[in-house]
């Protein structure tokens, strides 16, 4: 198929139209952080650029394992960062309110953010293991559920209210693919509602003063509700063609908070305007539709639950981010993987699409095999 | 066998069931996306103009500079009112770092007492932005450069270099000019929340002129948009607007004339009205005791306002407007015309024996004059002969007479309140006592009416305003309206009455001060001007017994007054005098108007009269104000306040402000240049 090409065959056989999705997503959140910056590499923009490629190679590096392996080692796994886990409650750094950091010296490590794609794989292959009778028992939950809601009140307890929520939905889709029940999602979202109280009881002061700001962000405009209501007047004000790239005002006089990390959509959208918008939203559409795909194309269950788990984590960063800045969804402090400053969710991403982009090549070396 | 194909189905529904739950999920992302993207094109194109609006409302802060006010002038150019410069500081609200700090360290500074650093923490707390708030003002140079040397220490203290008003005649033109002051939240909101009328150091009229003219006087504000960051920083200055300083004012007042009006009643509480009797200009009108307006446009103590509130000869009060008096005999120059038109003969004589009997009643006169005629009715006062032809004549004669002089007449001027009193007639007493249930007070006109209203009592009250312009009218028989702002008029009309009768009324009140009269002491000591005047008392209360309200009580004695215009040969101006329980017209009215129109013809000769008062009674007015200020505070236990020991220090002596100069502007105080050395950070933003 590629015999006769010029270019070798494992760097053909990469995936190249995701990898120039990842890559336009990628440069254009440099460019975000250029301006953010007032027109500087410094602080955010260069060190963006290099992890970025830094964990775009991981990620291609990755897809050269075979899913087998990340079957297999995937409880180690587990293990190894359930206990960073509990590392990060006794000695972790405190930052944004919550006790979520390891320092390394040289890396800032976010267990939670690991966990993540590991919970996902665990389930997958939890529900790969389990004889296709068994799935509409009580036996096909509990260890599910385990494994998810363990490292998931430990983050809770962080407290990490974000990351903990992504986990959760996770973990559920990887249960809700593998074949639970509809009744129990149903009666999940029902015993859901009814415990909201609970968990906002849960909640640090901070959390629940998003909450109540996002059910009535005009109460407070220059209090807390000052998030949501900037973030509006920045998209807002830029309209369809934006005022221009370092020319936004909101983000560029520091109306616009954490512009480099979770509101770096509105203060892209400012200086771009709308279609720049469009155009990103499109980028992430294109690469979960890949994702999706790949789960599709998947005949191996641990595969296709793997991919599907994968792909909604990553679906999740982006659709809350988005959904936070354009004032539909509380203020919940999730950046936009690949786009905005800060290593963990990229690094969580790029493991994401590393393991995906495996599954991929599984696949592909399937059909080469068969055909 | 039923066993085994159980799970083979269920591999295959497995698989399945995936394909379609991951279809659902797919959807499920899809539609998210979709409702991201429209979202987004929401924001984006509904309310752009809204958000670009917010965006600018963020960025942008505008900052009103309040304009100058105009200054009120006499009629030569003279000043009233003018602003002086001076220091001030104000808090930034957004550049503040440390509130609490930067305040305790501003009332070390500036010793500002508690009460004043709990408001400025309350303002603080509902200012937003960019919009000032006021910290001091009024402040020496000293604490303004101790405020300035420490700024770098201080983000969000602004000192700046402001005007104040400033009436340099004080409280010689108090009740006339009014004073200014910050406007309360009833004023800002009637004005619609204007922001200006909250911007510190912005001072809106409250009283008198200054609150009456105060669309010309304001000016239009300047502004100033700054684009500031987020964090309070200020990246530039944009489009500076320069305020528009109001509108200068004239007045028809002569200042000097005012000023030595208001000295020359001395301890006396009264009322001096100068008019120019062929314009109708106002040149002087002159109610005392008056607080002085400098003390009010800073802001007046609670003790200053005890002070003046509780004062007996209430020196809040404009008596040239607000007081109304029965005025007593002044009226019978007014009779005398009403009864000429009526018909009666001027050589017509009444025997006066000390009274005149009506019915049961015996109305006195205050003498026994024997045989008048008009002529000599006026000069000696005579009641009998009022009482006789008034009675011939009826009210309803002497009541068109007199208003069409300007008794009882609401006067076209731009004062805040005019009690216009009442000169009676039959329809004025059915309509108000219709519906007295009171047996003596009948609606019906009663003969006893028409002989108290024909000598000025009774029924009759009036304002020193409106006996000003009937002596100006008189005097020449023109229909002249009394005027504050220097204008031009059309000339005045004529009076509808035969220039006969309001000749033989005006050679009776030459008679009076000239001739064998009431007033003979009065004679202007100048060569060649005669005034024309008549004098009046006016009862306080009904006499009871002996005593006549000659002695007694000082609030009991009768008033004095006197009406009178100047020169008889050629009237030029005319004047009432009204001194508050004075006991006589002759007594103490007279004089005032003596050396009021003496001022008006020889300044010189009328201010060596004057210091020569000032001595007896114990100083100049300022200095009687400033010792009765500290007389009062000492009763009280309280320490003088700071700002009147300064006060007293800069204070020119008054004899120098007084104008003996002619009428040639005098230097103004006004916007005084700071020291060189000072920093003057003036209007622009650090």
């Amino acid at each position: 198929m590629t015999a006769n090409s010029l270019v070798p065959a494992p760097i053909a056989h990469l995936p190249w139209r995701l990898i120039f999705v990842v890559l336009a997503i990628g440069l254009f959140g440099a460019l975000a952080l250029y301006s953010a910056a007032g027109g500087s590499m410094k602080p955010w923009a260069l060190n963006h650029i290099i992890r970025f490629l830094a964990f775009l190679g991981m990620a291609i590096t990755m897809s050269y394992i075979r899913p087998q392996t990340y079957r297999d080692w995937i409880w180690p796994a587990y293990g190894l960062v359930f206990f960073l886990l509990i590392a990060v409650m006794l000695y972790g750094a405190i930052g944004g309110g919550a006790r979520s950091w390891l320092e390394f010296g040289f890396i800032r490590l976010q267990p939670s953010e690991l966990m993540k794609p590991i919970v996902i794989l665990c389930l997958a292959s939890f529900y790969a293991r389990l004889p296709s009778a068994e799935i509409r028992k009580f036996s096909a939950i509990w260890p599910a559920a385990l494994i998810i809601v363990i490292p998931d009140f430990i983050i809770l307890l962080q407290p990490d209210l974000g990351t903990s929520l992504l986990l959760l939905l996770g973990g559920v889709m990887v249960m809700f693919l593998a074949g639970l029940p509809m009744r129990l999602f149903v009666g999940a979202a029902v015993a859901l509602t009814a415990m909201a109280p609970i968990v906002y009881s849960f909640m640090l002061p901070h959390q629940k003063k998003r909450l109540l700001i996002f059910l009535y962000p005009e109460e407070d405009p220059l209090g807390a509700g000052y998030h949501i209501t900037q973030s509006k007047i920045a998209i807002g004000s830029g309209g369809v063609f934006g005022k221009g790239f370092l020319h936004g005002t909101q983000s560029q006089l520091q109306y616009l908070p954490e512009q480099h990390t979770d509101f770096i959509f509105p203060a892209m959208v400012e200086e771009w305007g709308m279609f720049a918008g469009l155009f990103l939203i499109l980028l992430f559409t294109l690469l979960l539709r890949w994702a999706t795909k790949v789960a599709l194309d998947t005949k191996d269950r641990f595969g296709r639950l793997a991919a599907g788990g994968l792909s909604m984590t990553i679906f999740f960063y982006f659709a809350i981010n988005l959904l936070m800045v354009m004032g539909l969804a509380p203020v919940v402090g999730i950046p936009l993987p690949l786009f905005s400053y800060g290593g963990s969710a990229m690094l969580t991403v790029m493991i994401c699409l590393g393991i995906l982009m495996s599954i991929d090549r599984g696949n592909r070396r399937n059909r080469r095999d068969h055909t | 066998m039923r066993k085994r194909s159980i799970p083979l189905i269920t591999e295959n529904s497995q698989s399945y069931t995936f394909t379609r739950r991951a279809m659902v999920v797919g959807g499920f992302q899809l539609g998210l996306s979709a409702l991201m993207a429209g979202r987004l094109a929401y924001l984006s194109l509904s309310d752009t103009e809204k958000y670009q609006l917010l965006s600018e409302e963020n960025r942008f802060q505008l900052v009103l500079v309040p304009p100058r006010r105009g200054w009120i002038v006499d009629r030569f150019g003279k000043p009233i009112a003018v602003n002086r410069s001076d220091y001030r500081v104000d808090l930034i609200p957004d550049q503040i770092e440390n509130p609490d700090q930067v305040i305790a360290q501003l009332a070390q500074i500036l010793e500002l007492p508690p009460e004043e650093v709990d408001r400025i923490r309350k303002d603080l707390q509902v200012a937003a932005g960019y919009q000032p708030v006021a910290v001091a003002e009024n402040l020496t140079f000293d604490k303004y450069a101790a405020v300035t040397v420490r700024l770098p220490e201080m983000p969000g203290v602004a000192p700046l270099r402001g005007f104040s008003r400033f009436y340099p005649d004080g409280a010689a033109v108090g009740h006339l000019i009014g004073y200014v002051g910050t406007a309360n939240r009833e004023e800002y909101k009637a004005e619609g929340k204007n922001r200006l009328l909250i911007t510190p150091g912005f001072k809106i009229g409250k009283e008198g002129l200054e609150k009456t003219m105060e669309p010309r006087l304001r000016g239009l504000p300047g502004a100033k948009r700054l684009e500031v960051t987020a964090g309070g920083r200020l990246v530039r200055e944009l489009s500076a607007r320069p305020d528009t300083s109001g509108g200068q004012l004239a007045l028809t007042i002569d200042a000097d004339l005012q000023e030595f009006a208001a000295r020359r009643m001395g301890n006396e509480s009264g009322s001096v009205v100068v008019m120019d009797c062929q314009t109708g200009d106002i040149l002087c009108m002159a109610s005392m005791p008056a607080y002085d307006p400098n003390n009010f446009s800073d802001g007046i103590s609670n003790m200053e306002w005890e002070m003046l509130s509780t004062d007996e000869r209430r020196p809040l009060y404009n008596k040239t407007l607000n007081a109304l008096y029965p005025p007593g005999s002044t009226l019978k120059p007014m009779a005398a015309i009403a009864l000429q038109e009526a018909g009666i003969d001027p050589k017509e004589t009444v025997h006066c024996s000390g009274g005149y009997q009506l019915g049961n009643r015996f109305f006195r006169c205050l003498g026994r004059h024997g045989t008048v005629n008009m002529h000599r009715a006026i000069a000696k006062s005579c009641n009998t002969y009022f009482y006789s032809m008034g009675r011939k004549v009826g009210i309803d004669a002497l009541a068109t007479v007199a208003r069409s002089l300007g008794l009882g007449v609401k006067f076209d001027l731009p004062v805040v309140s005019q009690s216009y009193g009442t000169y009676p007639d039959t329809a004025w007493k059915k309509r108000r006592f219709e519906k007295s249930p009171r047996l003596i007070e009948r609606p019906d006109w009663t003969e006893s009416d028409t002989l108290n209203a024909a000598i000025g009592q009774g029924f009759v009250i009036l304002n020193p305003l409106q006996l000003a312009v009937m002596a100006a009218r008189i005097a020449s028989g023109k229909d002249v309206q009394p005027r504050l702002i220097l204008e031009k008029h059309p000339p005045a009309k004529p009076l509808p009455y035969a220039p006969e009768h309001l000749d033989a009324v005006r050679k009776a009140m030459w008679e009076v001060v000239n001739g064998d009269g009431t007033a003979g002491r009065s004679k202007l000591p100048l060569e060649g001007i005669e005034m024309g005047g008549k004098t009046g008392t006016a009862q306080v209360r009904r006499i009871t017994g002996g005593q006549r309200g000659q002695s007694g009580d000082w609030k009991y004695r009768d008033h004095g007054l006197f009406v009178c215009f100047a020169p008889t040969s050629n009237p030029r101006y005319a004047a009432s005098v009204v001194i508050d329980h004075g006991m006589g017209g002759s007594r103490a009215a007279a004089p005032v108007a003596k050396d009021v129109l003496t001022f008006l013809f020889d300044r010189n000769k009328a201010m060596q009269e004057l210091v020569k008062l000032e001595q007896s009674w114990g100083g100049t007015m300022a200095e009687r104000m400033d010792r009765q200020t500290r007389a009062f505070y000492a009763s009280k236990g309280k320490p003088v306040p700071e700002s009147m020991n300064r006060a007293a220090a800069s204070a020119p002596s008054s004899a120098d402000a007084a104008g003996v100069a002619p009428s040639t502007p005098a230097p103004i105080p006004a916007a005084a240049a700071p020291p060189s050395a000072a920093p003057a950070p003036g209007n622009s933003a650090r």
